[in-house]
């Protein structure tokens, strides 16, 4: 493509990354069909953070939207970055995995309900904690009750990522999105640090982080299926597409033997250099860029 | 207390499985057997520290790769080999927990560790939805990813009612430090405000446990012990078999409708107002 159609194209790009929370889940649905349900004007807010001197949110940081993506019956679930870290607490996951059980009810029913979750979160909140944690149990429990109903797509967008519990949520959808913005891990880099030294992992090491973490990585190693643009347009195409799959027998996360063999076939005398794993990892599975 | 870690967790399985080796093809730190309770099979399993794992970060008794796998590839071939059997006669499963975290490491990052937890956590949930009652025994530590990829899928939760025991979503000195409290502030708010406590009678208030089990020292079990547990398992196993195979229990027992009344609410209006959307 010359440069003369790049530029406008690229000018004429909405980015996806840009937007809050609502509006990214908004953008996915057919216009006219969606609703919000338990929204800001509902004030389910945490009962635990004003007892804490913190201000909580009217919607927790979690919007649930329910409507039509390309004809289908879908509910979109999305984390909020920009509250508290996209944490969950009692009120956003007991959202979460009200709208997962209620989405594979009507499943189970013969009303194909397909769930969108859009993680931007650093995990439990740590001033619910054990809420939060039970929390994540749920969502997960949740996930796999609707999966074989329904497709369960993961879409990490960035750029605070997607780690802590929620990461396990990804890691049992039926497929994950990822831009090239996202990252997607159980730990933090800063906590690792923390906890096992900057020996183990330097958390000023951009490059160190995205070649783990990044969306490429985890497309290209097979943990998430599609690596996708920031583009509001191409983002809404692949859910399109997925929204549409077919059920499968089996998804990535009942794939023990395959992945228990992998580890074992680690060489764990140094650490793992990101590049080569996603080479000895990448058979069959596809990292293009779309 | 860390120096005790996995200890608990070792003497509980050993006592209810008599045996203590890893099986074949396992990683030192997954103790997996079968054994009697009442008059049926269970598998149990464990995770407890190998201090010479070639993953350092797991050493002290965190679950990582290996661990996650493991647990997986367990729960598996007894869903499948129970397949064909009715809900009453497929196996339970008890989880014995006592887990430091899960493990902190840079090789565990690159290798996917979030989805090893979530295959070890599909494959508990599965075997659960599939009919299995699945008990877990907090006999110890239940921290954060730890707890998730080991025991938090169970249908019923056990916990000794014992200041050893610690279930939390993160330790002290780390929750400390990331919400910028001192360890002390942390304690202190965790005396009023349930979730944040790490103390075991207080997350009984959160209606997510089936049961506090009482024993003298749940370090050093008597044979008395071993068998009063044994009886709340067996109870357990059949209050799960009674009941639903997902875990909406959480939400039903008193404690919860107290504690968890505002998620509880949350549930009730996105119900409402779903059919019209």
């Amino acid at each position: 493509m010359s440069q003369a159609n790049l530029i406008p194209e690229f000018v004429r790009r909405q980015s996806f990354i840009e937007l809050d929370g609502r509006r990214r889940a908004q953008s996915l649905f057919d216009e006219g069909t969606w609703r919000e349900l338990v929204g800001p004007f509902n004030r389910m807010e945490s009962p635990w953070l004003p007892l804490q001197g913190i201000a909580p949110q009217a919607d927790d940081g979690c919007i649930v939207i329910k409507g039509k993506i390309d004809g289908m019956t879908a509910v979109a679930i999305a984390l909020e970055g920009g509250f508290q870290g996209g944490s969950i607490g009692e009120i956003s996951g007991a959202k979460m995995t009200a709208a997962l059980d209620l989405a594979a009810k009507d499943s189970q029913a013969g009303k194909r309900t397909a769930a969108v979750l859009l993680l931007e979160t650093g995990g439990v909140r740590l001033q619910e904690a054990n809420l939060g944690l039970a929390a994540v149990a749920e969502v997960i429990s949740s996930v796999l009750a609707l999966r074989p109903h329904a497709p369960v797509i993961t879409l990490i967008a960035g750029t605070v990522g997607c780690f802590g519990g929620m990461s396990l949520a990804a890691g049992v959808s039926s497929y994950v999105v990822m831009t090239r913005e996202a990252r997607l891990g159980l730990n933090g880099p800063e906590v690792i640090e923390q906890e096992s030294g900057t020996d183990e992992f330097d958390a000023s090491d951009r490059a160190l982080i995205w070649a783990i973490h990044g969306g490429e990585q985890r497309v290209g190693m097979g943990l998430a299926d599609t690596l996708i643009e920031d583009d509001v347009e191409k983002i809404k195409e692949t859910i399109r597409g997925y929204v549409h799959a077919d059920l499968r027998p089996e998804y990535r996360s009942q794939q023990v033997e395959l992945y228990r063999a992998r580890i074992a076939a680690l060489d764990t005398s140094e650490q793992i250099d990101p590049r080569s794993l996603r080479q000895k990892w990448s058979n069959g599975t596809k990292g293009e860029l779309r | 207390m860390s120096e005790h870690i996995g200890l608990r967790g070792r003497t509980w399985f050993q006592a209810l499985t008599e045996n203590r080796e890893p099986m074949a093809g396992d990683p030192s730190s997954i103790l997996a057997s079968e054994a009697q309770i009442g008059d049926e099979l269970a598998l149990f399993l464990c995770v407890v520290p190998n201090p010479s794992s070639r993953f350092p970060c797991v050493r002290d008794g965190q679950v990582g790769l290996e661990e996650a796998f493991a647990l997986a590839h367990h729960l598996r071939s007894v869903i499948i080999e129970d397949r064909e059997k009715p809900k009453a006669q497929k196996r339970p499963i008890i989880a014995i927990v006592d887990v430091k975290s899960q493990a902190y490491g840079r090789r565990e990052e690159t290798a996917g560790i979030f989805f090893a937890a979530a295959v070890s956590s599909d494959a508990y949930a599965s075997a659960r939805m599939a009919g299995h009652p699945v008990i877990s025994l907090i006999a110890g530590h239940a921290f954060s990813g730890g707890f998730l990829t080991h025991g938090y899928q169970a249908n019923r939760i056990l916990a000794f009612d014992d200041s050893g025991i610690m279930i939390h979503a993160m330790h002290k000195e780390a929750a400390a430090r990331i919400t910028r409290r001192s360890v002390v502030e942390l304690e202190q708010l965790g005396h009023e405000i349930i979730p944040m406590s790490y103390d075991v009678r207080d997350y009984a208030k959160l209606g997510l446990l089936h049961k506090l089990l009482h024993v003298e020292d749940p370090q050093r079990p008597t044979a008395a012990d071993i068998e009063a547990i044994r009886r709340d398992l067996i109870d357990a196993i059949q209050d799960a078999r009674r009941g639903a195979t997902d875990l909406s229990n959480r939400l039903q027992s008193e404690a919860a409708k107290q504690t968890r009344k505002a998620g509880i609410a949350v549930r009730a209006a996105l119900e409402a107002q779903w059919e019209n959307a």
